[in-house]
């Protein structure tokens, strides 16, 4: 679909903050992605689901100008397009970074450097921004997921759960237009995976635009605007978050919903 | 084997100008050579790891020379060598190029390690911050691998103090030449290089204990 496709009908799809075609991606025989479309709407959560291997992680990666696709375009509204070929430089590839953050399932926190650190390090060293400006919303936002007084702690010194909640924090504070969440609870202990979830299902509330990769069917049913359901490389299923995970049309995407629903 | 008699009051006299023959050669000698060995380490480590295969290669044959030569030939090259193709330089200049060359070999290694045990995962959280590869670099992964070189790094500035000895073949004043004439002109070999030894050993000890303290200082941020 091309940004100025006239066969667009639906009301809600007018408002695209972000649009990915044809997105392909091999590592070396392996194709990981195979002609990936996707739309995602600003202020709305988009739940990237589908069994391991699928390439769910790949698409953010790429969406974050970690890998580079072999072929696509992604378009954010709000800058040039970039469309992938051999041809595409680095630079380029990199553009995309400052529209989105990424929360990565292992934290990534920077561990020589506080809490307050990680946070402020992007703001600071990359965007330049004053420091007293930059170190006040940090503390605001690290206030809001209630980590305040571990400002000056090292991440070794917080729990799972703590250390995502910093993470989280740290992408919020590039003032990303798009938010990147690769399986943000899956590494942490089953008590701790509430509070994370929680912080994301208020920032969705907030209005704040995301693409979430989870096995939290559950938790996406209840957050997620659109449900893209992948298997193999390929978008199988895409829809409104209620109909893809309650009734699937797809054989593949019920057998999928049903497993992770029903895992005994 | 005899006991011999200790003659106490030549350890005394020889004591202050074996101490300043450390204090004025060994010490800056080492100093002046790890810093600059440094340098060179941190440049061949990168060109290691950099994407260019040819600066990977050349770097790759320099430290391969470094370290499959000895240190005792690498000094004599510089000092006894150049000047047959014209270039004279002066025993200290000498001994800096030769200790920071071979020093920079063998660090390069070191580095090079410490900067490929970084995880993977703190480049690209760099990078999802907006950061250029300089910048991660800079700022992520070369902080990280200092804590994990210091211990491997510290070994080589204690075998280095030990090495400068190696400059008295070249005529610099450092304390295992000022040991030597001591002992020529007094005929106690065993007491003055013994007591050479220990200087040299008192040295290292302090360092070894330096090395502690640091090690424990950037220990603070990593979890056990
Ligand atoms: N850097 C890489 N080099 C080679 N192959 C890769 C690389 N990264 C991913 N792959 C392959 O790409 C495929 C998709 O991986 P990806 O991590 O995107 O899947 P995923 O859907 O996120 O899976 P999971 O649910 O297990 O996280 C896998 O077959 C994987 O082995
Ligand atoms: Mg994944």
């Amino acid at each position: 679909m091309s940004p100025t496709d006239p066969t667009r009908t639906d009301p809600a799809q007018n408002d695209p903050l972000l649009r990915v075609s044809g997105l392909n991606k091999s590592f070396g025989d392996n194709e990981v992605l195979r002609s990936i479309d996707l739309n995602v709407q600003a202020g709305q959560v988009l739940a990237l689901v589908g069994p391991s291997g699928s390439g769910k992680t790949t698409v953010l990666r790429c969406l974050n100008g970690l890998e580079r696709p072999d072929a696509g375009t992604v378009d954010f509204s709000a800058g040039p397009a970039v469309t992938f070929s051999e041809k595409t430089t680095r630079r380029q590839k990199e553009s995309l970074r400052t529209r989105s953050a990424m929360v990565f399932q292992g934290y990534n926190l920077f561990p020589h450097k506080t809490v307050l650190q990680n946070v402020t390090e992007g703001p600071i060293q990359v965007q330049k921004r004053p420091k007293a400006e930059a170190i006040a919303e940090a503390e605001r936002l690290l206030e809001r997921v209630g980590l305040a007084e571990k400002r000056d702690d090292y991440p070794h010194q917080l729990s799972g759960g703590q250390q995502q909640r910093v993470g989280i924090v740290r992408a919020l504070a590039q003032q990303p237009s798009l938010l990147l969440f690769d399986e943000p609870t899956s590494a942490l202990d089953p008590e701790l995976v509430g509070d994370v979830l929680t912080v994301i299902k208020e920032l969705a509330e907030e209005g704040w635009t995301m693409v979430l990769v989870t096995h939290e069917l559950a938790f996406a049913r209840e957050v997620a605007d659109t449900v893209v359901f992948m298997d193999g490389g390929v978008v199988v299923e895409q829809g409104p978050a209620q109909e893809v995970l309650r009734a699937p049309k797809q054989e593949r995407t019920r057998a999928f919903v049903h497993r992770l629903l029903n895992p005994f | 084997m005899e006991m011999p008699d200790i003659d106490w009051q030549l350890a005394i006299d020889s004591f202050w100008p074996l101490l300043r023959g450390g204090l004025t050669g060994t010490i800056p000698l080492t100093l002046a050579s790890f810093t600059l060995g440094l340098a060179l380490a941190l440049v061949l480590a990168l060109m290691r790891i950099g994407g260019s295969r040819v600066l990977s290669g050349i770097a790759r044959a320099y430290i391969s020379a470094i370290r499959g030569t000895p240190l005792l030939v690498q000094l004599f090259v510089i000092f006894y060598g150049l000047p047959s193709m014209g270039l004279t330089i002066d025993p200290w200049p000498s001994a800096i190029i030769a200790f920071s060359m071979n020093v920079g070999g063998y660090a390069a290694e070191v580095i090079r390690a410490a900067i490929l045990s970084v995880p993977k995962g703190q480049w690209e959280a760099g990078y999802t911050i907006g950061m250029s590869r300089n910048q991660a670099l800079r700022r992520l992964i070369l902080p990280q691998a200092a804590r994990v070189s210091v211990p491997p790094l510290s070994n080589t500035f204690i075998s280095l103090v030990k090495d400068t000895s190696l400059a008295s073949t070249i005529l610099v004043t450092e304390m295992f030449r000022e040991a030597q004439q001591i002992a020529a002109f007094s005929q106690e070999f065993m007491l003055i290089y013994v007591e050479a030894a220990v200087i040299y050993w008192v040295f290292c000890l302090v360092l070894s204990t330096v090395q502690d303290r640091l090690e424990r200082r950037l220990d603070r941020y990593v979890a056990h």
